[in-house]
C-alpha cells in the first residue's frame, strides 16, 4: 500500500508548508478568533437587549450567517470587500484586497455569529438577581455587564469558546476556494506541482489531526479544572 | 462607487444552453439536496450505531467508537473531501481504483462527496445519540434489567425509542449543517448550488446577483426544513421530557 510512497517530497517542502502555510493558518485563526469573540459578545448583548429593533437586527444577522454555507460567505466577502473598501475611501474602482485581509474579515464576521450564540447562552446562564443587584448598587448597564455578568459568562463558556476556536482552525482551510496559501493551500500547490497528491494530502490530514486532537484534550482538561462545583 | 444591478441576468440563457441561469441554479439546489439526503441516510445509520455502542458496557467497542469519532472530528471537512477524492482511489486495488477514477461526471465527484459528508456527519450524529442516551434516567436501564431483559433488549425496547425522540431537535440542526456542508463538494468538482453560483459569476460577471440568488435559495431551503422538522418534532415529542442534546455546542 505504501509502495511508491515518496516521503521525501514532504521533507523537502516542510519549510514552505510551515513557514508560509501554517503561519497563514494560525495568524488567520488568531485574528478571527479574537475579533469574532469581541464582535460576537457585542452581538449577544444586542440580541438580549430590551430594545426590539436592536435585538432584531442582531438576530437577523446571526440567523443569516448561520443559514448560508461558509464557502458561499467566503465568496461573498471576497467580492464584496473591494467594493466596501472603495465606498469607504470614495474610490471609483473596487480596491485591491489580498486574500489574507479578505479571509480575515470573512472569518471574523462569520465566526462572530457562532461566538454570539455561545456568549448568549453564557450570559443567560447568569442568575437574573446578579443583574438586579448590580443596578441596585447604582451601576449602569455597561458597568453591570463589564464587571459582573460578562466575566462570569466568559468563565462558564471558556471550554465551548475554545472548542469553537478549534473548529475555526479547521474551517480556515476553506480559504482554499479563494486560492489563498494557507496550510492546505501550500500543500495542494506542492502536491499539484510534483504530482504527489496522496503523500501531501495524507500528511495534511495527519497534521490537522494532531493539532486539533491535542488542543481538544487540553480543552477537556481545562474544563474539568475550572468547572464550578454547584 | 456604484454597482450596476442587472437582475434580468437570471432569466438569460446560461452558456451550456440548458436553460436560464435561474434554472441552472435550481438544478444546483437539486444536486445539493441529492448529496445531503443520501449522505444523511448513511450518517444517521452509522451515527446511531456508533453513538449507541459508545454507551454500552463492551469496552473494546467503546474504544473503537471513540477512535472513530476522534479521527473524523479532528480533520477539516475539505481535507477529508480531498482524501476521499484523490487519496482513497490510489490506495484501493488498482482495478477498483481505476473504475472509481473513470466514473463519468458528475458521479465521479458525487460518490466521494456523499461518502465524505456521511462519515463526517455520522460523528456528530453519534455525539448527539450518546448525549441523548446518557440524558435518560439510570433507572430506565435498571428497570430493564430487573424485568429480565438482556442489554440488547433494553436498548431495543426501552432506551433507544426514548433517546431518538429526545434528540430530534439537535438532529434537525445537524441536517441543516449537512446541507450547508455539501457546498464543500465544489472543491472536488461537484456543481451543487454554491458551485453553480460561482460558475454563473464567472460566465456572466454578475457577481452579486449570482450570490444573492444562491443565498436566497439557501434561506428558503432552511425555512422549509425548519417548518417540516418542527411539525415532526411536535408529533414525536415525549410528553413530560424536554429536548436534550449535547448542550451548548460549538458548530459550523
Amino acid at each position: 500500500m505504501f509502495a511508491g510512497y515518496d516521503f521525501d517530497v514532504i521533507q523537502r517542502s516542510l519549510p514552505y508548508l510551515f513557514k508560509e502555510g501554517m503561519v497563514f493558518t494560525l495568524t488567520l485563526t488568531a485574528i478571527a478568533a479574537s475579533g469574532g469573540i469581541v464582535f460576537g459578545t457585542l452581538l449577544a448583548m444586542m440580541r438580549l437587549s430590551a430594545l426590539k429593533p436592536v435585538s432584531m437586527l442582531a438576530g437577523g444577522y446571526v440567523n443569516l450567517m448561520r443559514s448560508v454555507p461558509l464557502v458561499l460567505v467566503i465568496f461573498w466577502f471576497f467580492f464584496l470587500v473591494p467594493y466596501i473598501g472603495a465606498w469607504l475611501i470614495g474610490a471609483r474602482e473596487p480596491v485591491r484586497v489580498g486574500a489574507f485581509l479578505s479571509a480575515a474579515i470573512t472569518f471574523t464576521m462569520f465566526e462572530a455569529a457562532y461566538y454570539c450564540e455561545i456568549m448568549r447562552a453564557g450570559i443567560q446562564s447568569i442568575a437574573r438577581g446578579q443583574v438586579w443587584s448590580g443596578y441596585a448598587l447604582g451601576l449602569n448597564y455597561w458597568q453591570t455587564m463589564g464587571q459582573i455578568v460578562l466575566p462570569q459568562a466568559f468563565r462558564n463558556m471558556v471550554p465551548v469558546l475554545l472548542t469553537q476556536t478549534i473548529i475555526l482552525f479547521q474551517d480556515t482551510s476553506l480559504v482554499y476556494v479563494i486560492s489563498a496559501t494557507d496550510f492546505l493551500g501550500a500543500a495542494s500547490k506542492v502536491a499539484n506541482r510534483d504530482y504527489r497528491l496522496v503523500e501531501m494530502y495524507t500528511f495534511v490530514a495527519v497534521v490537522y489531526f494532531i493539532v486539533s486532537y491535542s488542543l481538544s484534550l487540553l480543552v477537556k482538561r481545562l474544563q474539568d479544572r475550572i468547572a464550578i462545583v454547584r | 462607487m456604484k454597482y450596476n444591478w442587472h437582475w434580468q441576468v437570471l432569466l438569460e440563457t446560461e452558456p451550456g444552453g440548458t436553460g436560464t441561469y435561474l434554472h441552472y441554479l435550481l438544478v444546483g439546489l437539486g444536486w445539493t439536496l441529492a448529496t445531503a439526503l443520501a449522505a444523511w441516510v448513511i450518517a444517521l445509520a452509522l451515527g446511531a450505531l456508533v453513538g449507541t455502542v459508545r454507551t454500552t458496557t463492551a469496552r473494546w467497542a467503546v474504544r473503537l467508537g471513540n477512535l472513530y469519532v476522534e479521527i473524523f472530528r479532528n480533520v477539516p471537512l475539505i481535507v477529508q473531501m480531498f482524501l476521499w477524492f484523490f487519496v482513497v482511489p490510489e490506495l484501493l486495488p488498482e482495478a477498483l481504483g481505476d473504475w472509481i477514477k473513470q466514473m463519468p461526471p458528475p458521479w465521479g465527484s458525487y460518490v466521494p462527496a456523499v461518502l465524505c459528508l456521511a462519515i463526517f456527519t455520522s460523528v456528530r450524529v453519534a455525539e448527539q445519540v450518546r448525549a441523548g442516551i446518557n440524558s435518560l434516567p439510570r433507572g430506565q436501564r435498571m428497570a430493564g434489567t430487573a424485568m429480565g431483559l438482556t442489554q440488547a433488549q433494553t436498548y431495543r425496547h426501552v432506551i433507544l425509542p426514548q433517546a431518538f425522540r429526545i434528540i430530534l431537535p439537535p438532529l434537525t440542526s445537524e441536517f441543516m449543517n449537512i446541507i450547508k456542508n455539501s457546498s464543500v463538494a465544489l472543491t472536488i468538482g461537484l456543481l451543487e448550488l454554491t458551485g453553480r453560483a460561482r460558475a454563473m459569476q464567472e460566465f456572466s460577471f454578475h457577481v452579486f446577483e449570482a450570490f444573492t440568488a444562491a443565498t436566497v435559495i439557501y434561506l428558503l431551503t432552511n425555512l422549509v426544513v425548519v417548518l417540516a422538522m418542527r411539525a415532526l418534532e411536535k408529533s414525536v415529542r415525549v410528553p413530560g421530557l424536554i429536548a436534550a442534546g449535547a448542550g451548548p455546542q460549538a458548530g459550523h
